[in-house]
């Protein structure tokens, strides 16, 4: 990633949590970390608790992110793009899909289920969150590859309306393996 | 400069953007209705290949040893066609390849295939046997963001090109249908009983589709004849993960955005739309297009043909848009009869002439996601 023009950097893994180098205290393990984060630096946003863990992570890494950039809040903007990648897709949430509709027997699938299976949808969240009527995309590659990342992260800069964007590597196979490498990054 | 140097739709109407152009134009679709197709309790209309007709084909046209999923082969099929017919190098490392799909080979899920690692049901392990297969060794990006992957597969492509570090990338749209997707659009009673009805009052909800679309562009200093994707934008609702906006926000300012000083709205010759033909979506683009100064514009949708392709539909739609301009048409939008948006809209129900090279491409999708994307012809 270019650190040149990445003003900041949160990292979260399934031990630890840091934020423009500075780690924060976590006492839960897994992916109860991340409501721990959010009831400690969110708490007023309840439809956090609907979301999927690719969404919970991706949504509270942001938060920290956006906390720590310090600037207004929740003012419509059409100049923050939204644009993160990964390894497995929204797979943990397709594998809960699939084994709702597997047993055709007892077959209720579930809208809110089914939407989580977008792994882009974590973009959406956010851009709700925060207003944010810029770009939104996904991308998913086969392994984490920082030429792949710059590459595709200054190809967002070629829209004019677009100053920064919130990116990273965003994993959450499972509640036990996960990792957000996000970043805001001005032009 | 980027120009479109090759293209192929696979799809129920044909294996080759010829035999889709001309199905299309005589007004003919796969779509039909099935009963106790594996095995789900509700019928559903939708357009598919017929059983083992992928597989079939694919034997006959593709010499390999390898062993390929249903979804690898529709992508091959059309991917191939594409890069035979633009002569260009797909093996070099100056060529990279950009797939757009939503679910890719999620039916690994349920099915395992012999001779196929489970772990291919990975968007970029699945790119990565694809790219393979054309023996290129660069990274393939895969662009997932819902319904607009396609036209946002196409923006990335474009990127990559002007960036300099490729001559020529390959964009292959593909979604296959399966339980997981039509059970998953059956929960949010979002299919519609009978052929869809894309803007019409009558309309009660989108078909699904299959097929796979591939577009090859290629960098070029002197830009002579052809077409140019001229400009492309993605731009968020930022108000519902599973609903469109009310004002048609994201659609608006992805048109506006792609709308440049050069290209006034005369010189448009119609907006190919989502147009998926749920009460929603089609209300929201008639909001996005009127807003956009649009409402005289020509507009027509491909979804009474295909149903929605997904990840197929944004190159699928690009290249049929193209294709008919390239005859001075603009094709009609099957299933069309009675208006029923609240905004002013210029739709085609039937085909016509026009003298005008230019369109826009307009899409929407879960999360919230709209894209444009101007393409214009010399």
């Amino acid at each position: 990633m270019n650190m040149k023009k990445a003003v900041h950097k949160i990292t979260i893994t399934t031990t630890e949590v840091v934020v423009d180098g500075k780690p924060l205290d976590v006492t839960c393990l897994g992916s109860n970390i991340f409501t721990e984060l959010y009831r400690k630096y969110v708490n007023d946003y309840p439809k956090y608790f609907k979301m999927d863990i690719l969404c919970k992570l991706g949504f509270i890494a942001t938060e920290l992110l956006l906390q720590t950039e310090g600037k207004v809040r929740f003012e419509p903007c059409e100049d923050r793009a939204v644009v993160f990648f990964n390894r497995s897709s929204s797979l943990h949430a397709d594998k809960s899909f699939e084994s709702n509709i597997c047993n055709r027997e007892s077959f209720y699938p579930s809208p809110a289920m089914f939407v989580y299976t977008l792994p882009n949808i974590v973009t959406g969240e956010i851009a709700i969150r925060n207003k944010y009527y810029g770009e939104t995309n996904f991308i998913v590659i086969e392994k984490r590859d920082e030429d792949v990342l710059e590459n595709i992260i200054d190809g967002v800069f070629t829209d004019n309306m677009t100053t920064s964007v919130v990116t990273g590597w965003l994993e959450a196979e499972s509640e036990e393996e996960f990792n957000a490498e996000i970043y805001i990054i001005e032009k | 400069m980027i120009r479109k140097i090759a293209d192929n739709i696979t799809s129920p109407l044909g294996f080759t953007t010829a035999d889709n152009y001309k199905a299309v134009c005589e007004g003919k679709s796969c779509l039909k209705i099935y009963e106790g197709k594996w095995k789900l309790p509700e019928p559903f209309v939708a357009s598919l290949f017929q059983d083992n007709q992928i597989g079939d084909i694919f034997a006959s046209e593709i010499h390999t040893d390898n062993i390929y999923t249903r979804f690898e082969k529709m992508v091959l099929l059309s991917a191939t066609k594409a890069i035979q017919d633009s002569g260009i190098d797909a093996s070099s490392e100056r060529t990279i390849f950009i797939l757009s799909t939503t679910k890719g080979n999620v039916s690994l899920l349920e099915r395992n295939v012999r001779g196929v690692d489970d772990d291919r049901v990975l968007l970029g392990v699945m790119a990565n046997v694809i790219s393979r297969h054309f023996n290129n060794t660069n990274i393939p990006i895969v662009v997932s963001n819902a319904c607009i992957s396609g036209v946002c597969a196409q923006i990335v492509a474009n990127r990559c090109l002007e960036s300099g570090k490729y001559d020529n990338a390959v964009v292959i749209g593909a979604d296959e249908q399966s339980p997981f997707i039509v059970s998953g659009f059956q929960s949010f009673r979002a299919l519609s009983p009978e052929e869809c009805r894309p803007f019409s009052k009558n309309r009660n909800g989108l078909n699904l589709g299959e097929a796979a679309a591939t577009i090859i562009y290629q960098h070029c200093d002197n830009f002579i004849d052809g077409w140019q994707a001229v400009k492309g934008a993605i731009r968020n609702d930022a108000n519902h993960i599973s609903g469109p906006s009310r004002t048609g926000e994201g659609s608006y300012r992805a048109l506006k955005y792609v709308m440049t000083d050069e290209v006034a709205s005369d010189d448009i010759a119609c907006v190919n739309v989502h147009g998926t033909a749920t009460a929603y979506n089609d209300e929201m683009e008639s909001i996005a297009i009127s807003r956009a100064g649009l409402s005289d514009t020509p507009i027509n949708g491909y979804k009474g043909y295909y149903g929605h392709t997904m990840g197929a539909a944004g190159v699928l739609e690009s290249i049929l848009s193209m294709r008919a301009l390239d005859d001075g048409l603009i094709l009609a939008t099957r299933g069309f009869d009675e208006i029923g948006v609240t905004h002013p809209v210029n739709i085609s129900n039937k085909i016509r002439h026009t003298d005008k090279k230019t369109f826009i491409k307009l899409l929407s999708g879960f999360g919230g996601c709209n894209a444009a994307m101007l393409f214009s012809k010399r």
